[in-house]
Parts: structure tokens; C-alpha cells; sequence
């Protein structure tokens, strides 16, 4: 009876312990030896691992994911199979919730990647960002980005391009710009030319592009082919911060302010002539990487845990819920004391198994970071990689860390284990 | 599991390379003009990473060979896994006669094993007669001469979009200071000066190694790439301080360079929309705008050498294929002096795709301007040293998100503080190096 028994099982007892035992063993092993095998060194790597910037990183980073993304994923999932259950065409709902599932984690690493570039010609969410900054009059500044001539007594500050010493009515400044393409200046624009005398009270002056195209000409001197730059707004400002007056440029960049009293005024170009806009927001930094990954994961994983809750939804008994409806409970109520509770056996599954699967997330952080916020954005089975495969060439370290990660997974797997056993006895 | 100039790009892929080329590594070629000449009969085993358009071109050089000493040659593309299939043919006792090592690491390895033969008296003074003095000492190990160089790379070149340098008044500089005036006119014109694409740290880490090259010296390149002396020295403080001086001003280089991958900022280049106006990495960015399509190479993206820093003469960063013998007997020393030859790489040339260290080829059979110019700065040159990245422990110099490659991009982020980089990458160094 028992060599029956043990015929029966051991093809596959030595197929678990060629492919699980043997490997586990042997990373343990390992996990005490040099980068190249070839020394026992004890624990030294465990304590590499823990002293090292890199992995202290990664491990917290690990904390961070377990925390956050499968209590969201479990607690969207159960919102959208509770939800969808009251509505017409569910099906078609849950297919398009589940459908990033069918995609794999590589592919949805490049689609984020894409959705989250810095440039608001190249990602889809810094667009809509800059777009709807745009609808509420941001960045329409004719000259976007120009900056003074250095050296000429002019200064950028914050944007505004004032004049560095106050001037009195009845001299002259220039303003000599660079920066602005060739092409960005208005087709109504002349060549610059330099502004009549000022009269009493006035302060005058020519703003222009000193630039020559093909180059030549002298740095904050109006020569032939440098171009006025017109529409641009001239204060002048009081020593109080008033602005005294303030006018626009002609199509030759000459202004010309009027009505200033005695006293000596600072003559500015506001920001709003330069104003580059609103750029969006550097979502792949090393700061905000970690929570776009976690997105991205979660836009994956929803559906998951939307279907696994849905099918233990349709499992219940549903007259416990009429019944408490009869009873006067409202549907929170109804939620929160009966269908809830009834769902916690699945609600566990669900989230152990996602806690599992984010203890070991791997493609997404190799995919989405770009170089610069790779280390900010590090996790365990990343770093396990990189130090084993990726050009570390450290086996022994990577070993430990493979340690690591497999008595973070065990809690977990023996909670699951224990349920199902329970769930067989009941 | 590396050629020179891309393997970076292919990390990643690496694994699937693996299998690619094991197999790629099965085509054989076989050049049948068996002659009459000296050493009608034998035959030659000849092994190189090369495949497609290169092993025919190659081949068309052994083929050269054959029709001269009448020896028939066969060639094999071992891929990318040179230091594999050598290490179990010459196990198996059947190495080739000759074979092209990308890596002067191997080669001394090979050589300190004693699988390698030493060049000939007749091969040496080929070499001594065709190249400098550079290449002489790349071919030899612990002084005695094993390799000759055939093919390199140049990966000292500054390619610029020749309508905005037009546009902007700006002209190929002199050198680094009239570097920083020419891309402070590209930007008083609107564009930025320079695009880097440090997205991974590799383009940042041959900036360093072209600077280091020119203000330190090639001593001093060798000392630091074996880190006989540490990353805190001086001179390293001199070549990141020049680097400062580019990278910690906003106004010359794009923003975004952290984020950008390397294809990208040849794109912000030379694509349909430029926006910067100069990029620096090797020849093979000749291959990234052909692929992007928008600009050619030759009419609106030309080069300039990398500039010199601080006075310094001709220096080129790069790498390059070295022939090696592993048999000592007459036919295969042919070859080897036919290798040394300016009349070998004379075959490949005018085909494209070689540019060759050998100071006697005749530059006029470069396909183009271009290919002409990037060989006449490769050869003028006072000291060619290989990319030191690539020369390093892996975990220092090869490491995404570690080591040398990150440290730089950090740096390109805060140029300010050049010690703390300087300790870091002693740091890393340090724990990269135990032997």
C-alpha cells in the first residue's frame, strides 16, 4: 500500500525537489559565499545587504508597495464588483476593468512610461495638465524663455527683465534680448532702430533681438539685421514698486513712457512677455516614481481582485441581504454588516495573494524608471537582479537577497495555506 | 558579451542575444579562391564577432589573402561570446589560427594563460612601421607584442546640426573655452547648445573619459582605468571641474537630461523639430541619425574632434577589434603581417564601415567626407586609449543604476559638488575592485 503510494508521488517528489528544494538549498548555500563562489565568507553578504544605501532603499521601498497596493487594489476591486452589480451592461464594464490583465507587465511598463514623460510633447498626462493650465490663460507670453544680453546692466529676475540701475526721465534703455528664435518673432516685426530723444518726463529705448542671423554684429549694439521686438510691455516702476506708466513696443521695439514725475524709476519688461508656462509636473522623478509605478500596478491589478470578488459575490447567499433590507437597513448597512462580512474569506485571498505578488515585483520597476530615478525607485527583486545578473556579477549577494525575499513571501504563504486548510475542515 | 560600440544599447537584451548569436556563431563562410602562392595547401581557421554586411566585407580582405599566398582561409563568426567559444576551443585543443578580440582585457588574458603567440619579428615591425605608438602598446602584454589592430572606433566626435550652427553664427571650436562662446551663440539664438541623453550614465561616463584623457594624459587615463591611483586624485578634480563648467550651465545644455535616453537627444538634434544644436557621443551616432531619418550625415550633421581642454594635444577616446594568432607557424604569421598591412584594410575601406588605425591606409578610399574625417582624427591622434567604462570591474563601470554610470548622472544633476562625487566614486570603486 504505501509503495503504491510512494509510486504515485514520486515522479513528482522529484520533480519539487529538482525544481524548488534543490534551487532553495543551493541560493541558501550560496548566500554565504563570495561574489565568485569561491569563498566562504558567513555572513558577511546579510550584512552588505543591510548596510547598503541600495538595498536599504529597495527594502524600504518594498514596505511602501506592500502598504499601499493591495489595500488599494483589494478595496477598488470590491467597489467596482459591488457597484457593477447594479448596473446594465456589467459584463462589458468588468471586460474593459479586467483587459490590462490580458497585457502583459513589460508592455504596460513601456504604455506608463510613455503616458508619464516629462515633455508635454511626448507624455499623454503632462499634455492634459499643461492643456488644462492653458485653458485658464497660462503660457500665451509672446517671447517664451528670452533672456537679457549679459553684461549690458540688465538682470532676469523671476522672469522680469528689468533695468539694473534706476533711470531719471528724459534718458534712454535698451534693452538688448537673446534667446528668442528667429522664427517665434512676429512677422510684423522691423528691424530695430534707436528710439527718438526723450523729452521732459519721458524715458524711452529700444527692446530688440540681438541676434544676427548667419552671426556677426556687436553684442548690445543695434546693428543691420537685428530685429525690434514688438508688443512687449514696458513698466516703469517707482522705488515703492508702483508702476508709474507703462506702454508696448513698436514694430521697431521702440517704446516710449510718459507723464513720469522728477524721481528716478526702474524700467522692467513684466514676466508675462517671457512667461514659458506651465511645464507640467516631472512625474519620473526620483520623488513621484514610486507612486506612478504603484498606479500603474494597481491599474493592473484591479481587475484581478474585481473578478475574484465579483465570483464570490455571485456565491452568496442572498436572502440574508433581502432579509436585512426588510429589516429597515439602509445600504450601507446592508454592505457593511452582511455582504462584506461575508466576503472577507475571498477579501483575504485576494489580498494575501496581491501582498505575494507585490513582495516580488519585478518588471514593472525595470521598465518604468528612466536611469536617473532607477535607485530611488529600487524594490528588492530589482536589486536581487541587478547584482547578480545586471553587471554586479555579485551571486552571493544577490543569493542573500533572494533569501530575503523568500522569508518576507513565507508569513504570507502560510496564512493562505492555513485558510484553505480551515476552509477543507469546515 | 561585448562589442564595442553598442553593447550598451543591448544590455537588456542580452539573454536573447545569447541565443541569437549561439546560433548566428553556426554560419560559416568559406572563400574558395585557392592560388598557386607560397602557401598553396594550407588552411587557415579565422574567428571574429562579425556577421552579415561586415563578414562579407572582411571576408573580401581574407579573400585578398588567399589570392596573395595562395593559403585557403575559412572564416567563423563567433557573435558576441568571443571569450566563450575561444575558452572551450582552446580547451578542446583546436583554437583558430587567428581570431578578433574586441576586448584588450581578453587578449590579456589570453595571453598571461599562454594561448596567444607573440607577432613575428617581421609582424612587429609591421605594425611598428604602419601604426603609432598607441596601438603598439593596446597589441602588447606585459611588454611583449601579441596583437594587431585592425579595426576601430572613435568615440571622440561632437556632432552639431549644421542649420542652427549657420543660423546661430557658430562654427566648430577651437577648443573647449571657444566650446562654451560657439554654444552661447547657439543659445542666444533660441535652440539649446547641447542635448545629453543621460537617461543611463554611459554617454556621461565617455564625457569624463574624453576630458580626463585630455588634462590628465594617457598615463595617468591607464593608472586611474586600474585605479592605481584613487578617484580623489587631482586630476580627476580637474577634468569634473571642466565639466562643470558645460554641465552646470543651464543655459548651454537642455533641460530634462535625466530623463532623456540617449536615441532621444540625437533626435532633439538632428529630428523633424530640433532643439538643441550639438551632441556629443562616438561615430556611431552617424548610425542614430540615419535611423531617425530627418537630417544626413555629411550635408547638415557634420562633427568636430572633442575638444582639446586646457591645451591639450589630439586624444581619442574609443575602441576596436585586435587580431590575435594562436598558432605558431608560417602561414598563419602571413596572415598576421598581411593583417598589419595597409593593403588588408585597403580591401574593406572604400565598402564602409571601417575605419581603420593603421596610419598608412590611404584616407582618400573612405566611402565619405565623413568616414574620412572620423579616421583622420583617429589616426592623428597623439593618444588613443579604449573607453575606460568598459575596461573596469563591471559593478563599477557597466552597472545601470550603480557605480561610475550613476555617480555621473548625479553629478550632471548638482555640478557643484565635485568632491562628494569624487568620494563616491572612490567609494565604489573600492568595493568594486577586491580581488
Amino acid at each position: 500500500m504505501f509503495l503504491i503510494a510512494l509510486g504515485f508521488l514520486a515522479p513528482a517528489l522529484v520533480l519539487l525537489a529538482g525544481l524548488v528544494l534543490y534551487p532553495i538549498l543551493y541560493t541558501v548555500v550560496r548566500s554565504f559565499f563570495s561574489a565568485d563562489g569561491g569563498a566562504f565568507v558567513g555572513w558577511d553578504n546579510y550584512v552588505t545587504m543591510f548596510t547598503n544605501d541600495s538595498t536599504f532603499t529597495a527594502i524600504r521601498n518594498n514596505v511602501i508597495w506592500v502598504l499601499v497596493a493591495p489595500v488599494a487594489c483589494t478595496v477598488l476591486g470590491l467597489l467596482f464588483a459591488v457597484l457593477l452589480e447594479k448596473i446594465k451592461w456589467s459584463t462589458a464594464f468588468k471586460l474593459i476593468i479586467f483587459m490590462p490583465m490580458a497585457i502583459s507587465m513589460l508592455a504596460a511598463g513601456v504604455i506608463f512610461r510613455g503616458m508619464f514623460q516629462e515633455s508635454p510633447n511626448l507624455g499623454v498626462v503632462n499634455a492634459a495638465v499643461v492643456a488644462v493650465n492653458g485653458a485658464f490663460g497660462g503660457g500665451d507670453a509672446a517671447y517664451p524663455g528670452a533672456n537679457p544680453r549679459t553684461d549690458v546692466g540688465l538682470i532676469n529676475d523671476n522672469g522680469v527683465i528689468a533695468s539694473e540701475a534706476a533711470a531719471a526721465a528724459g534718458t534712454e534703455v535698451n534693452f538688448p534680448l537673446v534667446g528668442v528664435r528667429a522664427d517665434a518673432v512676429p512677422a510684423s516685426a522691423a528691424q530695430a532702430e534707436i528710439a527718438g530723444t526723450a523729452s521732459a518726463g519721458q524715458i524711452t529705448g529700444t527692446v530688440w533681438l540681438d541676434v544676427v542671423t548667419g552671426g556677426g554684429g556687436t553684442n548690445g549694439q543695434i546693428d543691420d539685421g537685428k530685429t525690434g521686438l514688438p508688443g512687449i510691455q514696458v513698466d516703469a516702476v517707482e522705488a515703492s514698486g508702483t508702476i508709474a506708466a507703462t506702454t508696448e513696443t513698436d514694430a521697431a521695439g521702440r517704446y516710449v513712457l510718459d507723464g513720469l514725475g522728477t524721481e528716478s524709476y526702474r524700467i522692467a519688461l513684466p514676466a508675462s512677455n517671457f512667461d514659458e508656462g506651465y511645464q507640467g509636473v516631472s512625474w519620473l522623478s526620483s520623488g513621484l516614481i514610486t507612486a506612478v509605478i504603484i498606479l500603474s500596478y494597481i491599474w493592473i491589478w484591479a481587475g484581478f481582485a474585481m473578478v475574484m470578488i465579483a465570483s464570490g459575490l455571485s456565491a452568496i447567499d442572498r436572502s440574508l441581504q433581502e432579509a436585512a433590507r426588510m429589516d429597515g437597513a439602509n445600504e450601507w448597512k446592508v454592505f457593511s454588516r452582511i455582504t462584506a462580512p461575508l466576503l472577507s474569506p475571498v477579501l483575504i485571498v485576494v489580498f494575501v495573494t496581491l501582498i505575494i505578488n507585490v513582495l516580488k515585483i519585478f518588471d514593472l520597476v525595470y521598465v518604468i524608471p528612466p536611469g536617473a530615478s532607477k535607485p530611488a525607485a529600487n524594490v528588492i527583486a530589482v536589486e536581487m537582479w541587478t547584482v547578480s545578473f545586471g553587471g554586479g556579477s555579485n551571486q552571493g549577494l544577490g543569493s542573500a537577497l533572494a533569501i530575503l525575499l523568500l522569508i518576507l513571501v513565507l508569513p504570507s504563504m502560510i496564512i493562505n495555506v492555513r485558510k484553505f486548510r480551515q476552509e477543507r475542515q469546515s | 558579451m561585448r562589442s564595442i560600440t553598442h553593447h550598451r544599447l543591448f544590455t537588456p537584451l542580452a539573454g536573447a542575444g545569447i541565443l541569437a548569436l549561439t546560433l548566428a556563431g553556426c554560419s560559416q563562410g568559406t572563400t574558395d579562391a585557392a592560388g598557386s602562392g607560397e602557401f598553396a595547401g594550407d588552411t587557415l581557421e579565422v574567428s571574429a564577432a562579425w556577421s552579415g554586411a561586415e563578414q562579407a566585407n572582411f571576408e573580401a580582405v581574407l579573400a585578398a589573402f588567399e589570392e596573395q599566398s595562395g593559403a585557403t582561409v575559412n572564416y567563423t563568426s563567433f557573435g558576441d561570446n568571443a571569450a566563450t567559444t575561444l575558452g572551450t576551443q582552446i580547451e578542446g585543443g583546436s583554437p583558430p589560427n587567428v581570431a578578433m578580440l574586441a576586448q584588450p582585457a581578453l587578449m590579456n588574458q589570453l595571453a598571461s594563460d599562454g594561448n596567444l603567440q607573440p607577432l613575428s619579428d617581421a609582424a612587429s615591425a609591421a605594425v611598428a612601421e604602419n601604426y603609432s605608438q598607441s596601438w603598439v602598446d593596446l597589441g602588447s602584454s606585459d611588454g611583449t607584442q601579441y596583437g594587431v589592430w585592425f579595426k576601430a572606433s572613435n568615440k571622440s566626435t561632437m556632432w552639431y546640426n549644421v542649420d542652427l550652427y549657420d543660423a546661430a553664427g557658430a562654427v566648430a571650436p577651437a577648443d573647449w573655452d571657444d566650446f562654451l562662446v560657439q554654444l552661447q551663440l547657439v543659445a542666444d539664438s533660441g535652440y539649446a547648445g547641447i542635448s545629453i541623453g543621460a537617461d543611463v550614465g554611459w554617454p556621461l561616463t565617455d564625457w569624463f573619459e574624453n576630458v580626463y584623457l585630455q588634462t590628465a594624459g594617457g598615463e595617468m587615463y591607464d593608472q586611474l582605468t586600474n585605479h592605481e591611483i584613487p578617484w580623489t586624485d587631482p586630476s580627476v578634480t580637474v577634468a569634473l571641474d571642466a565639466l562643470a563648467t558645460l554641465w552646470g550651465n543651464d543655459a548651454l545644455v537642455q533641460s530634462g537630461a535625466a530623463q532623456r535616453t540617449f536615441p532621444e537627444s540625437v533626435t532633439e538634434v538632428f529630428g523633424a523639430d530640433p532643439q538643441a544644436a550639438t551632441i556629443y557621443e562616438g561615430d556611431f551616432v552617424a548610425g542614430n541619425i540615419t535611423d531617425d531619418g530627418n537630417s544626413v550625415v555629411g550635408e547638415n550633421a557634420l562633427f568636430f574632434d572633442f575638444p582639446s581642454v586646457n591645451g591639450s594635444a589630439p586624444a581619442v577616446v574609443g575602441g576596436g577589434d585586435v587580431a590575435v594568432s594562436f598558432t605558431d607557424d608560417a602561414a598563419t604569421d602571413a596572415l598576421m603581417q598581411f593583417l598589419a598591412s595597409p593593403e588588408a584594410a585597403e580591401v574593406w575601406v572604400p565598402k564602409g564601415g571601417l575605419t581603420s588605425p593603421n596610419n598608412n591606409v590611404d584616407t582618400a578610399l573612405y566611402p565619405d567626407e565623413t568616414s574620412r574625417q572620423i579616421a583622420e582624427a583617429l589616426t592623428g591622434a597623439e593618444t588613443f586609449r579604449f573607453d575606460m567604462s568598459d575596461l573596469t570591474p563591471s559593478a563599477f563601470g557597466g552597472t545601470p543604476g550603480q557605480g561610475f554610470w550613476q555617480i555621473m548622472i548625479q553629478f550632471l544633476q548638482d555640478p557643484s559638488d565635485v568632491a562628494g562625487t569624487q568620494q563616491a566614486l572612490e567609494d565604489a570603486a573600492a568595493a568594486a575592485y577586491v580581488d
